[in-house]
C-alpha cells in the first residue's frame, strides 16, 4: 500500500524575496526554496505581504514554478521588525489598536485557514514571526513541524536586553518543533544555551549562496570611485543594517585608526537601520565625516558596483547567525575580514577573522590588506575558489535529509500509536 | 647486502610572537611569545622535549649499548642547538652523550634552515659555515655531508656543495627525477666530480613517519618484523634504504601511545636477524658504495607535500613577496655593521615562516594546518611583514 517514498511536500512560511527583501532572510528563503525545489520537493509558500496580489513578482523566480505554489497572508509583518518599526508602518496602513505581537497572532490565526485546505506532509518555517503560524498548521494538521531559526533575538538586540514576549515565542516554536535547522553552530550553541533545547533536535544547515559569474572588477567606473582610485586611494566597505548587532561602532573605532596608518582610505557603510543618526554623529565626533560615507541601503547594481570597486569587505558583527554578504563580497572578488562571532566564519577558511570587539587587530588586519598587495591578491583568487563551493544545493540536500528522518520517525511513531 | 641508513631531521624554528602593527618601531622583541600558545618556543622546546627529543635519544642510546654496530645520523639546525641552549640544556646534553657514542654522524645545513640558496649563495655558504662552526663548537665533530633546508635540491645546489668540499649530499626520491632507477644505490649528480647523492626511501620512510598510526592503512599495525621484512625484499635491488624523517615522528608526531618506541626499539634486532643487513651512518654508506648511475635534476624537488617541490614555501604571492622583501634588505643589513639586527634578520629567513603562510593546506590534508602555530595562513604573513617593517625601521634609525 502507502510507499516509504511519498512525495515530499512541504508547507513553508517564508519571507519575501528580493527585491522585496530588507536583508538576508529574504536571500535566504530564496536560495533555499529554489534548491529544495530541484531536489524535486514542493512547496507551499506562505508570506505575508501588505500589497496588491495581482502584481506579485514571486513567481518570476523560478523555472520549475509548478513545484512552488504562493500563498500571500495579508499582514504587515516583516523580518527584522522592532516594536517601534511595526508601530509606524501601522500607522501608515490605518490598523490601529493592534500591537506586533498580535499582528503575528493574526497571522498564524490565517496560517490556519491555509494549512486545512494544502495537501503536505511537513512544515517548515523560517524564524520567530512565524513560528505561531507553524505552530497553528501542525495543530491542525497533524503534520511534523521545523523551525529554521536564521537570527535569535539575542542576536537582534546584540547584548543590550531582549524583548520577554518574543524570546518566548521563540522558545515556544522550538519546543513545539519536531526538529530545529540552525544556520550555523554558532547559532546552534544560542539555541542550546540560551533556549534550553537539547542539542541532538538541533541540525546545522550553513547558508549557501548562488553561483554567479566570475566578473571582472568595474570597468565604467563612477566617477566617486574613479576619482578615489586614480588619486590611489583605497575603499573599504561596510554592508549591512545599521544596529547594534553589526557592529558598525567597531567599524568606525577603526577606521579611525586605519587612518593613521592609511590616511587615504574611504569607508563607506551601505545600510540603514535604527543606530544610523547615532552613527552619524560619533563619525563627527571622532572627526572623520570625510573619510566616512552613508550610502543608504544598496541593491542590485549598485550594490555589486560598491563591491567590485572596494578594497576590503569588513563584517565587525557583535552577533552574527550568518552573515551572508560576506560570501557575496567573495563572489566578487573583494578580500574579507569577519567577526569570529559570526556563522559564516565557520564555512570560509579564506577570510580574516577577528574577535569583534578587538579594533586593534581589525585595524592590523585592515591596514596589512591595504598595504600589502600580496595578501590582497591571496585572499581573492583563494575565497573566489572558495565561495564556488559553497552552494544552496548542499543546504537543501541537508534539509530533505532532515524531513526525510523526521517523517520516518513520525511514520513510525504514528504506527505505534495505531497497535 | 641491505644498509639501513637513518638519517633524522631535528629543527625548531623561532616563531615569531603576536605582532601587531601598533608593536612597529615600539617593540623589537620578535620571538618571545608570552602567553601558553604554541608561538611560545619556550614551551615548544620543553614540550617536544618530555614528548620526543629526551625519551628518544635515550631508545637510541639502549640501542646502541646493544647492538654495538647500530648506527644512525642527526641534523640539527643551528636554531634548534640555541633554543636548547636558552630552554633545555639537558636536551643538549642528551643529545652530546648520543654523538659520543661514536655511533651517531652529524650532518651540514644552513644555520637558520633557510631557503637562502634560493635568494642569495653568498648568505647560504655564511650560514652553512656559522653551522658549521657551531656544530664543532657543541660537538666536537665537523660535518662531511650535507643536506639542504627540508631537502630542497638540484644540479645548481650540488654543485656550489661541491665546492665547498662536502663528500655527499641528500635529497628526496622523487619518482620523476628517478624514472626507471630506484632510490636504494648512491648516485653520481649531473657536473660533478666526487660528490655523492644518497636518496631518501619515500615509500619506507613515510610508512614510519606519516603512516604508522593511520588505522586506514592496510598494513596497519606496523611491526618491527613486518618492516623488517620490507628491509629484506630489498635485498638483490639495491644497497642502501634511506630513512630519512623528522625526528619529531617519535613521540610527537606518532605519539607513545601508537607504540612508536617499541617499534623503533624492536626495529634493529628484526633487522639484524638477516646477516646480510646492517646500519649505517651516511658518510659510511657513501664510503662503502659506488654511484649507479648519474642523475640530473635540473629542476627543485624537496620532500614537503605530494609535489615535492617548493610549492610549500614559495607558491602563493604572499609566500613570495615575504621572502622578496627579506631578502632585498641583504646589502642594508651587512652595512648597518649591527650584530643584532644581522642576526635577527637571519632569524627571519627561517623556511618555517613561509610554509605557516602557504594556502594549500585545505586540499593537502592537514599537514600544514597542524603544524601551523598560527590561526591561518593570513595571520602568519600579517605577522612577519610587522616584524619585516620594524626591522626596517630600525635600520633607518641604525
Amino acid at each position: 500500500m502507502g510507499s516509504g517514498d511519498e512525495r515530499i511536500r512541504v508547507l513553508m512560511f517564508g519571507w519575501e524575496f528580493p527585491p522585496f527583501n530588507s536583508g538576508g532572510l529574504g536571500v535566504a528563503c530564496l536560495g533555499l526554496t529554489k534548491a529544495i525545489v530541484g531536489e524535486n520537493a514542493e512547496i507551499i509558500f506562505v508570506l505575508p505581504k501588505k500589497i496588491d496580489i495581482k502584481n506579485s513578482p514571486v513567481k518570476l523566480h523560478f523555472a520549475d514554478s509548478h513545484l512552488v505554489n504562493y500563498k500571500i497572508i495579508d499582514s504587515l509583518i516583516s523580518p527584522y521588525l522592532t516594536e517601534d518599526d511595526f508601530l509606524k508602518k501601522r500607522g501608515n496602513f490605518g490598523d490601529y489598536g493592534m500591537d506586533l505581537i498580535d499582528a503575528v497572532k493574526l497571522y498564524a490565526l490565517r496560517a490556519r485557514e491555509i494549512a486545512k485546505e494544502e495537501n503536505f506532509n511537513i512544515i517548515h518555517a523560517h524564524d520567530w514571526l512565524s513560528f505561531g503560524a507553524g505552530i497553528e498548521a501542525k495543530k491542525i494538521s497533524g503534520k511534523p513541524l521545523i523551525v529554521h531559526i536564521h537570527s535569535t533575538e539575542f542576536d537582534r538586540t546584540g547584548g543590550t536586553g531582549i524583548n520577554n514576549e518574543i524570546y518566548l515565542l521563540e522558545k515556544q516554536g522550538m519546543e513545539y518543533a519536531d526538529a530545529i535547522i540552525a544556520v550555523s553552530n554558532f547559532t546552534k550553541d544560542v539555541i542550546i544555551s540560551k533556549y534550553g533545547i537539547p542539542p541532538e533536535k538541533i541540525q546545522v544547515v550553513h547558508n549557501g549562496i548562488e553561483n554567479k559569474e566570475e566578473t571582472q572588477k568595474d570597468q565604467n567606473k563612477s566617477d566617486f570611485f574613479r576619482i578615489i582610485k586614480t588619486n590611489g586611494g583605497k575603499i573599504v566597505i561596510f554592508v549591512g543594517r545599521i544596529t547594534i548587532q553589526k557592529g558598525p561602532d567597531y567599524f568606525l573605532k577603526s577606521a579611525k585608526k586605519v587612518l593613521e596608518f592609511c590616511p587615504n582610505t574611504f569607508f563607506i557603510v551601505a545600510g540603514s537601520g535604527d543606530m544610523q543618526n547615532q552613527i552619524i554623529r560619533q563619525t563627527a565626533q571622532l572627526g572623520i565625516s570625510d573619510r566616512v560615507l552613508f550610502s543608504g541601503f544598496l541593491r542590485d547594481e549598485e550594490l555589486n558596483s560598491l563591491y567590485k570597486n572596494a578594497d576590503l569587505f569588513i563584517m565587525p558583527s557583535v552577533s552574527e547567525p550568518f552573515g551572508l554578504t560576506a560570501l557575496e563580497a567573495m563572489q566578487h572578488g573583494t578580500p574579507v575580514i569577519v567577526s569570529k562571532q559570526s556563522g559564516v566564519s565557520e564555512v570560509v577558511n579564506h577570510a580574516l577573522k577577528v574577535d569583534f570587539w578587538d579594533t586593534d587587530e581589525l585595524t592590523n588586519k585592515i591596514v596589512s590588506v591595504l598595504k600589502n598587495e600580496s595578501l590582497s591578491s591571496t585572499l581573492k583568487s583563494n575565497s573566489l575558489n572558495e565561495v564556488k563551493t559553497i552552494s544552496w544545493k548542499n543546504a537543501a540536500q541537508k534539509c530533505v535529509e532532515i524531513y526525510k528522518k523526521i517523517l520516518g520517525q513520525f511514520k513510525f511513531f504514528l504506527k505505534k500509536k495505531d497497535k | 647486502m641491505s644498509s639501513v641508513c637513518f638519517y633524522f631531521q631535528v629543527h625548531q624554528p623561532m616563531r615569531l610572537r603576536r605582532y601587531g602593527i601598533f608593536d612597529i618601531g615600539k617593540d623589537s622583541n620578535y620571538f618571545d611569545e608570552e602567553s601558553k600558545s604554541n608561538l611560545n618556543n619556550k614551551f615548544i622546546i620543553e614540550k617536544v622535549s618530555k614528548k620526543c627529543y629526551l625519551p628518544t635519544n635515550q631508545v637510541l642510546l639502549d640501542l646502541i649499548k646493544k647492538h654495538p654496530e647500530f648506527k644512525v645520523s642527526f641534523s640539527l639546525s643551528g636554531v634548534f642547538i640555541e633554543q636548547l641552549e636558552k630552554y633545555a640544556p639537558e636536551t643538549l646534553d642528551s643529545f652530546k652523550r648520543l654523538v659520543d657514542t661514536g655511533n651517531v654522524e652529524l650532518l651540514s645545513e644552513t644555520y637558520y634552515h633557510t631557503l637562502s640558496f634560493l635568494y642569495s649563495k653568498k648568505e647560504f655558504k655564511e650560514q652553512v659555515l656559522l653551522h658549521k662552526d657551531k656544530i664543532n663548537q657543541v660537538f666536537g665533530v665537523t660535518p662531511s655531508v650535507f643536506r639542504n633546508t627540508e631537502l630542497i635540491y638540484n644540479n645548481d645546489v650540488v654543485k656550489e656543495v661541491e665546492e665547498m668540499g662536502f663528500k655527499g649530499i641528500l635529497a628526496e626520491g622523487v619518482d620523476r627525477i628517478l624514472g626507471w632507477r630506484n632510490s636504494n644505490f648512491i648516485y653520481k649528480p649531473e657536473g660533478t666530480e666526487k660528490i655523492k647523492l644518497l636518496l631518501k626511501n619515500y615509500r619506507l620512510s613515510d610508512d614510519i613517519a606519516f603512516r604508522f598510526s593511520s588505522k586506514d592503512w592496510s598494513e596497519y599495525p606496523l611491526t618491527a618484523e613486518k618492516f623488517s621484512n620490507w628491509v629484506n625484499d630489498v635485498n638483490g635491488n639495491g644497497e642502501v634504504i634511506n630513512l630519512f624523517m623528522d625526528y619529531e615522528t617519535f613521540g610527537e608526531h606518532q605519539w607513545e601511545d601508537t607504540g612508536i618506541f617499541n617499534f623503533l626499539r624492536h626495529l634493529p634486532e628484526e633487522v639484524y636477524k638477516n646477516k646480510d643487513n646492517d646500519f649505517v651512518t651516511v658518510s659510511e654508506a657513501i664510503d662503502r658504495y659506488e654511484p649507479k648511475d648519474t642523475l640530473d635534476v635540473p629542476h627543485y624537488i624537496s620532500w614537503a607535500d605530494v609535489e615535492r617541490n617548493l610549492s610549500a614555501w614559495l607558491e602563493n604571492d604572499m609566500q613570495r613577496d615575504a621572502a622578496k622583501k627579506l631578502y632585498e634588505l641583504e646589502s642594508k643589513v651587512f652595512s648597518s655593521g649591527n650584530n643584532k639586527i644581522i642576526e635577527d634578520w637571519r632569524r627571519l629567513q627561517t623556511s618555517d615562516h613561509f610554509y605557516y603562510m602557504c594556502t594549500k593546506w585545505w586540499n593537502d590534508g592537514d599537514v600544514h594546518k597542524y603544524f601551523n602555530p598560527y590561526e591561518s595562513p593570513y595571520d602568519a604573513f600579517i605577522t612577519f611583514i610587522n616584524v619585516l617593517n620594524d626591522l626596517k625601521l630600525r635600520l633607518i634609525n641604525n
